[in-house]
Parts: C-alpha cells; sequence; structure tokens
C-alpha cells in the first residue's frame, strides 16, 4: 500500500466518522420483550429512515421495575438515557424527580414542535398530565382491563352465551357456572389495579384524597370506603365458595383464562394477544362489570401500562432530536400501526379515527372495548388517574390485604383498614423524602 | 510443632497481604459503610435530595408490626430449614455411608443439587408445584388436596422450605459423610461387641462423635437460610401471598431495589448484619474450641 492511497483511506475513514458524528444518538430504554420489542426496533427504525439527524438507539433493560432501577442507578452515575420507558405505579416517583426529568411539554416548546395536549385521548394523557395541564411524560403503550367470558364455557353450563353486565349478574352466572361443574369459574390478572384502581374510577368513587395524589403528594388513601369494602368483602366471598380462583399478583390469571381453565376473568386488554395466540377458548371480551345500585356507575376506566420520560442532564440539541421523536410517535398512522399491532389503545383521537375508517374495529371488536371503555364519560377528579407516591409499595400493600382476605384470614373492612394505614406509611415517608 | 516462618522485609508481608485486603475493603467494608450510612438518612429515588434523620428508618421499622412479623417468618422458615436438611442429610449420609458397591455413584447423586443455582431451585420446584398446572399438584388434587400457594400462606412456605432444603441437602451430606467416615471403626465394633443395635449404636457413639460437625452445619444452614435462599423465593412466592413468605433479606431487597427506598431498605440491613456478627461470633468460638482440626 502506497503513500497515497493510504492517504485516501484516511480520508475517507475521517469522512465516514464525521458522518456518523454529525448524527445525534438518542438512547431510549424499554421495556417491551419478545414480539413488543421487535414493535419498539420497528418504531426507532422508521424514525431513523425518516430523516438524517438523529438516530435512536433503543435498549431493552428487563421489565419494568427492573429498568427504572438501572435508570435510576444511571441517573445517579451521571449516565440516564434521553428517554426511558416507565410504567404508570412509577408516575409519581418519576415525577417528585424535578432534577432528573424534563417535562414532555418543555421538551416539546423548547424545541418549537407542533404539540397540541388536546389531540391526545383525555383519559390517556390525563394519567400522565399534571393540574396546570402540562404534559409530564409521553403516554405510549396504555391498556386498560376488561372482562373477558369463555363463551364454551357458558354454553356447556347451559347458559347464554352473554356477559354479566353488574356484578349481580356476576354471581348468579357465577354459580350457575359452579352448578354445572365448571371448575375454575373466575379468575383475575393484576389484583389492585383491577378490582381497586379500575374499580374505583369505574364506580367514580377516589382511590386517595386530593384528587387520587394528582393535587399533591399530602394525599391519603380512601380505599377503606364502604363500596371498596363491599367488593372485596363479595371477592372473599366468591373465594370462600370456589367462585373465583385467586392466581397471583401480575398477569399469572391470563394464563388460566387462555387455556381455557377459567369461564370468567378480568385483566389487561393486551391479554387479547396471548388468548389468540393459544387459540384455545371461544372467548368475548366486555365492559366490567359494576354495581348497577352506585350512582353514576359506570364512569370510565383508567389505563395502565408505560409512558416515556425524558431524562434530564443532555445537550439542548438532542433535546431537539428527543422531540422530533415524540412529534413523529404522536403521528396518526405510527399510532394505527402501534394499535393494530400491539393491542395498545390509539394516543390521539386523529389516530383512534383512521383506525375507525379501515374498518379494522368491525373486524376486531375487542381493540374498540377498550377504547370505549376508557373513554366511556368524560373522566371525572376520581377517573382521570392516579398518582401515590412509592406506589410500587403501595400496590403491593393493597394485594397483600387483598390476599389475606381471599385466603379467608382476615375480614375485608380489618383488611381494608389496615391497606389505608399501611399505605399511608408509605405516602407519608414519600412526601418526607419529596419535600 | 508450630511452623513458623518469620518475613524479614518489613513491606512484604502487607504486599502480600494488600490484594486481599484491598477485594475485602471495596466489595464489603466500603458497601457495609456506605449501608451504615444510608440507613440513617430519608433520600428520595435518584439521590437529589437527602436528609439525616437519626434513627427515624429504625424506630418506622420497629414500628411496622409487618416487619416484626417478617422476623418471625424468617425464624419459623430457618428452623424448618436448618432442622429438616440437617435430619435427611444426616439420614443419607449414614445410609451411603454402609453402602458397599456403588457408593460412588450414589454419593455423586447425592451431591450433584449443590451445583444448581437456587433460582433455577426454585423454579423447578414452583414448576412442580404450580396451581394449575404442576404434576404434584395434578396427584395432590386427586387425593384431595386443595393445593395453591399462590394464596394459602402455610403451603407458599413449605413450598420454599422444600427447595431451599433440597438445595442445602448435598452439602451437609458432604460434611456428615466426611464426619462419619472420620469416627474409628474400633468404636463402634466395640459397642455392637457389646450388643447394642443399630440405632443404639448410632445415638450413643456416632451421633456424640459427630455433634461438631452437626453444630458447625446448624450454624452453616441457619445463615444460609438467612441469606442465600432469597433466589429460591424471589423465583417462586416473592414474600407472598401477604407476606407469608417474607424473609428477612428478601424484604431488604424489595425495599431497596424494587421499591427505592433506600433508607429503610439499608436500615434494614444493618439490622440484618448485626444478626450475621452475631450468629459468625456464636459460629467462630464453638468451631474454635470443638472442632479437631489435625
Amino acid at each position: 500500500m502506497n503513500a497515497k492511497t493510504l492517504a485516501a483511506t484516511f480520508a475517507a475513514a475521517m469522512l465516514c466518522a464525521s458522518q456518523a458524528q454529525a448524527q445525534t444518538e438518542i438512547q431510549w430504554w424499554h421495556s417491551m420483550g419478545g414480539a413488543l420489542g421487535d414493535r419498539v426496533s420497528d418504531l426507532a427504525g422508521k424514525f431513523n429512515a425518516s430523516q438524517q439527524d438523529y438516530k435512536v438507539i433503543t435498549t431493552y433493560k428487563g421489565q419494568y421495575p427492573v429498568s427504572m432501577t438501572a435508570a435510576i442507578a444511571a441517573f445517579r452515575a451521571g449516565n440516564a438515557p434521553h428517554i426511558l420507558q416507565v410504567f404508570e405505579v412509577g408516575t409519581a416517583t418519576m415525577m417528585a424527580a424535578k432534577g432528573a426529568i424534563v417535562p414532555v411539554a418543555k421538551v416539546m416548546t423548547d424545541a418549537r414542535e407542533p404539540f397540541d395536549p388536546k389531540a391526545y385521548l383525555p383519559t390517556v394523557a390525563g394519567y400522565y398530565t399534571d393540574l396546570k395541564g402540562n404534559m409530564l411524560s409521553f403516554p405510549f403503550n396504555s391498556s386498560t382491563a376488561l372482562f373477558y367470558i369463555n363463551k364454551g364455557a357458558f354454553k356447556k353450563a347451559g347458559l347464554e352465551p352473554k356477559a354479566p353486565q353488574t356484578w349481580k349478574q356476576f354471581v348468579a352466572t357465577a354459580e350457575k357456572l359452579k352448578a354445572a361443574g365448571q371448575q375454575c369459574v373466575y379468575t383475575t390478572s393484576w389484583p389492585s389495579w383491577v378490582h381497586i384502581e379500575n374499580f374505583s374510577a369505574w364506580h367514580n368513587v377516589p382511590i386517595g384524597t386530593k384528587q387520587n395524589g394528582m393535587g399533591g403528594f399530602d394525599t391519603q388513601f380512601t380505599v377503606n370506603s364502604p363500596l371498596h369494602v363491599r367488593h372485596v368483602a363479595m371477592l372473599g366471598d366468591l373465594a370462600k365458595k370456589g367462585l373465583f380462583t385467586y392466581a397471583g399478583r401480575t398477569n399469572q390469571g391470563d394464563a388460566k383464562f387462555s387455556s381455557g381453565e377459567c369461564a370468567m376473568f378480568t385483566g389487561s386488554a393486551s391479554a387479547q394477544g396471548g388468548i389468540k395466540k393459544a387459540g384455545k377458548v371461544d372467548w368475548s371480551v366486555h365492559f366490567l362489570p359494576y354495581y348497577d345500585d352506585v350512582k353514576g356507575a359506570p364512569q370510565n376506566s383508567i389505563i395502565g401500562g408505560a409512558s416515556l420520560w425524558v431524562m434530564a442532564g443532555r445537550k439542548p440539541l438532542e433535546y431537539k432530536g428527543v422531540a422530533k421523536f415524540l412529534a413523529f410517535l404522536s403521528r396518526p398512522e405510527i399510532q394505527m400501526d402501534w394499535h393494530t399491532g400491539t393491542g395498545y389503545v390509539p394516543i390521539t383521537m386523529a389516530a383512534y379515527e383512521m383506525t375507525r375508517k379501515t374498518g379494522y374495529y368491525d373486524k376486531e371488536p375487542g381493540a374498540e372495548t377498550t377504547i370505549k371503555q376508557l373513554t366511556h364519560k368524560a373522566p371525572t377528579a376520581n377517573s382521570k388517574g392516579l398518582r401515590f407516591g412509592n406506589f410500587v409499595q403501595g400496590r403491593e400493600v393493597i394485594e397483600e390485604e387483598m390476599e389475606a382476605v381471599f385466603a379467608g384470614s382476615k375480614d375485608a373492612k380489618t383488611a381494608m383498614n389496615d391497606a389505608v394505614k399501611r399505605g399511608n406509611d408509605i405516602l407519608r415517608k414519600f412526601e418526607a423524602a419529596n419535600k | 510443632m508450630e511452623k513458623r516462618v518469620v518475613f524479614r522485609s518489613a513491606w512484604l508481608p502487607y504486599a502480600l497481604l494488600a490484594p486481599q485486603i484491598a477485594v475485602t475493603i471495596v466489595f464489603f467494608f466500603w458497601p457495609a459503610a456506605q449501608a451504615v450510612w444510608f440507613s440513617f438518612q430519608l433520600q428520595d429515588a435518584f439521590g437529589l435530595r437527602t436528609e439525616f434523620v437519626g434513627l427515624e428508618n429504625f424506630k418506622a421499622l420497629f414500628a411496622d408490626p409487618h416487619y416484626l412479623a417478617s422476623f418471625r417468618t424468617t425464624a419459623v422458615f430457618s428452623a424448618l430449614v436448618a432442622f429438616w436438611g440437617i435430619a435427611i442429610s444426616l439420614l443419607f449420609a449414614t445410609m451411603a455411608d454402609r453402602v458397599l458397591r456403588g457408593a460412588l455413584a450414589y454419593k455423586t447423586l447425592l451431591i450433584w443439587p449443590y451445583a444448581v443455582a437456587p433460582a433455577v431451585a426454585g423454579v423447578l420446584w414452583a414448576f412442580l408445584f404450580a396451581p394449575s398446572i404442576g404434576i404434584v399438584t395434578y396427584v395432590l388434587k386427586r387425593w384431595g388436596i386443595d393445593w395453591n400457594w399462590i394464596i394459602q400462606g402455610d403451603q407458599a412456605m413449605l413450598l420454599i422450605v422444600v427447595a431451599s432444603v433440597w438445595k442445602q441437602i448435598s452439602y451437609n451430606f458432604l460434611f456428615f459423610l466426611a464426619g462419619l467416615q472420620s469416627i474409628p471403626k474400633s468404636l463402634i465394633e466395640a459397642a455392637a461387641i457389646d450388643g447394642a443395635g443399630p440405632m443404639r449404636r448410632f445415638w450413643t457413639v456416632v451421633f456424640p462423635l459427630l455433634s461438631p460437625t452437626t453444630f458447625f452445619l446448624l450454624v452453616v444452614n441457619i445463615v444460609y437460610a438467612f441469606f442465600d435462599t432469597f433466589g429460591v423465593i424471589d423465583a417462586t412466592t416473592q414474600g407472598g401471598p401477604a407476606q407469608a413468605t417474607q424473609i428477612l433479606v428478601y424484604k431488604v431487597y424489595y425495599d431497596g431495589v424494587k421499591a427505592a427506598d433506600l433508607g429503610g431498605s439499608s436500615a434494614q440491613s444493618v439490622i440484618l448484619m448485626a444478626i450475621v456478627i452475631a450468629l459468625t461470633a456464636v459460629q467462630f468460638r464453638f468451631v474454635e474450641k470443638r472442632v479437631q482440626y489435625s
């Protein structure tokens, strides 16, 4: 190799390097494993292909609590990613970390990206918006709690395959299924999220004071209200009679329904993918049951899932890229693709309309049930969402107390009083740490 | 005769010790000191605001009935694991010691589970006992037993005890086997000639001679139940249902890592540290006194 070609090669290498440098990299840590992870890479790939200035790099960092812990450790070491996907229970913790995050609304205005908070579904965006109307984090994957029935099991028991609408009808149906020899009548995933959080919103009763914690850290749990106690007591009673099979605190209930073991099931709207894939049951999906003697019920349900938080401490130019990427994610066609591909709800009204026009919901009525339940009525202070500090622990406390009722070792009133007392201790600790 | 090597250089012994000391300081003393320091603080998850709160974290812990219940759970769990772990492996060791043909195969098989990671052991047992798909569950259902450790606290405890004991038997087995082989045959033969049956020989000759080993194993097993069973619990019950299997070390992990409550978690690890220091002190005193090294 002579000196000339060497110099040319060197120059070419330099050129490549400078081109690569000109592209600003944006790190995105997420918790979407498996097929969902591929979808996330797709999104980044499409964005990267759509422009030359920025490159979004996605990294799977493990399940929600793991990636959040990793990001906290990275932040403490001064090396946080630009974008972090955080599950909904981590919202208060992220929001309180004022020096660690940049509100999405600020990222968008600073970068002068067109941004209209009203374009987003109110129940979805509301969960991640402060009382002044500033969007704090960007809603990414949102679902809600729904009610599923196994139509085959209903027919086998000689029942019309119609979902009970109220809890009263639910109990009657459950008893008939049991009498006809159904082993597992009903199960649930995510007990606190379904039976306390969504239950409260659906019946327009508060989970905590200060607008479910959205109005400030000095909030207190109110899940020992007569209605909550009544509902938990009913579930305990069902468990005692063998009409309710408890499956665990996360999504363990999904498998019990998709395998055909249980006839009725409450869980996330995102369970539909798994049920379809298993292909073992003839099923349908419905609104959550409600108590018809509660005034105003049913209201609307709340979301679960995760949102994207923008972490602080990066260069302004990089935030421009983040803003561009979030604007890209809001595009109706991108949202429609995400919605129909994953089962999560679209985050903008425009994407919802666009999907409807394609006739998608005629083929997939389950996908629309989610949106219809979330937007059943205009959200109230009780049904907008919730924001409790250290709610990872708070939810655990509620679940522990519910388990005690299901196991028959505590009565519902004592259990819910204990849940409030223990939950409030956690809230006070959070308040003290985030003064 | 005591052998003694004298270093003539003033710095060489320190230089030789330095790597080990450095490792101990960096990986043990430094984190331990940090835990003590954090236990007096109240800090948000991101470390943006830190406040010195003195003994508040400890006060909050001891005012929490669930933390106190966790002590009881830990005591019950450790006692069960240590007792059954030792009893079963002692039985196996005495049996394996008598086997003449194929002894090596038996011994290898008995030692095998030790190579299995605790988390894997947990998953294995969780599968066998899974509430709706487990093989054991299926058999139990046929016998009319309602097996669902997801909601039955006692069953959950039973599951983690079984998994932890199974995991530890190999270790205990090795020590007991070595202990048994060091017992002079003449003692046992003398007892046999005097007309003592196998049971009598075991309880009056073998067991007392094994007592240093047994005590050593008791301490080691309790420490094991306290700390190393974390993987088993995390892979199966995760402390549930309703805290029925939440032992102290699991709560430290949960509060610190999952719930980002560093102060509370550190306070708990300081308490645990005190417990393990006490246990180790007991162990050393006893081992030094009773075990003959030569």
